[in-house]
């Protein structure tokens, strides 16, 4: 997966590895204070099963995992994104693409965009 | 699984989900429902008469990005007439205003409109900063001076650009926030005012304040940003906790997340409430000092102001 900044897109080669849910996620709207100023990065997700099927379930706990920095309970509330948080799949809301049961697809760009007061 | 189509127009690809009513549609039903959705609340409640000079309060943030870009798109598409600008307020925090200050003024070339910053330190004689330097950083004490001086600062820019109207990027879920919150301060007068869609010449203010995204989903604000790549700052205040507030918010969005039209039914709570006529409600003055209305011989400000010109509130 690609993690990363609002506008900007790191480059990279997304692995060939249809098995693994390579994907890219961005992270905005203040967000990337929780992950150390990162904004875009490339992952590459594992399912429960190797070789299985990688849902947007895996996404976030590889999100809380293995790219957060700090204060988990910022970002995640049980297995989903934490209420008030907007996540976008290939810039669709996710709430019209399934949500947590969404099968990652190799290449698919994931956004999360905090709606946090900037006032 | 086959692209959902779009409930407006029937042939575009849906790419989101409105809260209020749970259609889906494409982006570009999704900008003119949003965008005439506001018009209708624009004109249903009055607020504008053409040739009417406005501020709209803009903070750098996402909500006051999308007012200013909707203000303007709306003004052109429907002649509104009205005479827009922007009024921002620079209160001396570094590492946060100063950086929303720049967005603002990117916003400014980018639509084209007047830009009039009003700072603490040249009103009050003091920076955020500097309060914090003096006062500590007893989270609550900081926003109490922060909240009072905004107030007074914008109906003081207002002046200062000759404009009798303000307009705020205040969303359906700030009004709905702020009805949970006066309910759990038990302050009264509040609550019969938050969900006013305007608030005119309250006591000596001659300045009027409007909220057009009174009804505006937040969710729909940080998509239309998004979607139309809008240039917006956004980190948190870095003395804001708002400790009180952000539990009131946290629920809110809890409820949001079960029932998404808990945000508007909250506010229509609000708006149905009436104030017992024996309930004893603040009376509007004078401040002594400096004229601007007040709940007491002094107001807020001043009250304030005093303690730390003679460095009481350590």
């Amino acid at each position: 997966m690609h993690f990363g900044a609002c506008g900007r897109t790191l480059g990279g080669r997304v692995s060939e590895d249809r098995k693994q849910g390579v994907a890219k996620a961005r992270v905005c709207g203040g967000m990337e204070l929780l992950f150390d100023g990162l904004t875009l990065t490339k992952a590459t997700v594992q399912g429960p099963q190797a070789g299985g099927q990688v849902e947007m379930r895996h996404v976030i706990a590889h999100v809380k995992d293995h790219l957060l920095t700090e204060r988990p309970d910022l970002f995640v509330s049980g297995e989903t994104v934490r209420p008030g948080i907007l996540v976008l799949i290939n810039d669709s809301d996710w709430e019209i693409e399934g949500q947590l049961d969404y099968e990652v697809q190799n290449g698919d760009v994931i956004v999360f965009i905090s709606t946090l007061h900037g006032g | 699984m086959p692209p959902r189509i779009c409930a407006l127009c029937k042939e575009a690809r849906a790419v989101m989900k409105r809260p209020k009513t749970g259609q889906i549609v494409c982006r570009a039903c999704f900008f003119w429902v949003l965008e005439e959705e506001v018009h209708q609340t624009i004109v249903s409640h009055g607020l504008f008469h053409p040739g009417e000079r406005v501020a709209i309060a803009a903070s750098g943030g996402k909500d006051s990005t999308v007012l200013a870009h909707m203000m303007k798109t709306l003004n052109e598409r429907h002649n509104y007439g009205l005479e827009l600008s922007l009024l921002s307020v620079d209160e001396g925090i570094s590492g946060y205003r100063d950086d929303s200050l720049e967005t603002v003024k990117r916003n400014q070339q980018q639509y084209d409109l007047p830009l009039k910053i009003v700072s603490y330190s040249e009103l009050y004689g003091w920076s955020m900063d500097e309060i914090v330097k003096e006062v500590g950083r007893k989270n609550n004490c900081t926003c109490t001076f922060c909240g009072v001086f905004r107030r007074q600062a914008l109906d003081r820019g207002a002046v200062m650009l000759d404009v009798q109207h303000i307009v705020t990027g205040h969303n359906a879920d700030d009004v709905a926030e702020t009805v949970l919150m006066n309910v759990l301060r038990g302050d009264v007068a509040r609550l019969g005012r938050s969900t006013d869609i305007s608030t005119a010449n309250e006591g000596d203010s001659m300045v009027k304040r409007s909220k057009p995204f009174k009804y505006t989903y937040e969710k729909e604000i940080v998509m239309y940003a998004y979607f139309k790549k809008l240039d917006y700052f956004s980190t948190e205040c870095t003395y804001s906790p708002a400790a009180y507030r952000g539990h009131a918010r946290t629920f809110l969005k809890d409820l949001e997340s079960i029932r998404p039209s808990a945000i508007i039914d909250i506010i229509h709570s609000g708006e149905a409430l009436t104030i017992r006529e024996d309930v004893k409600m603040p009376t509007l003055q004078v401040c002594d000092r400096c004229g601007y209305m007040s709940s007491g011989p002094l107001c807020k400000a001043c009250v304030l102001l005093e303690g730390l010109n003679r460095g009481l509130p350590k």
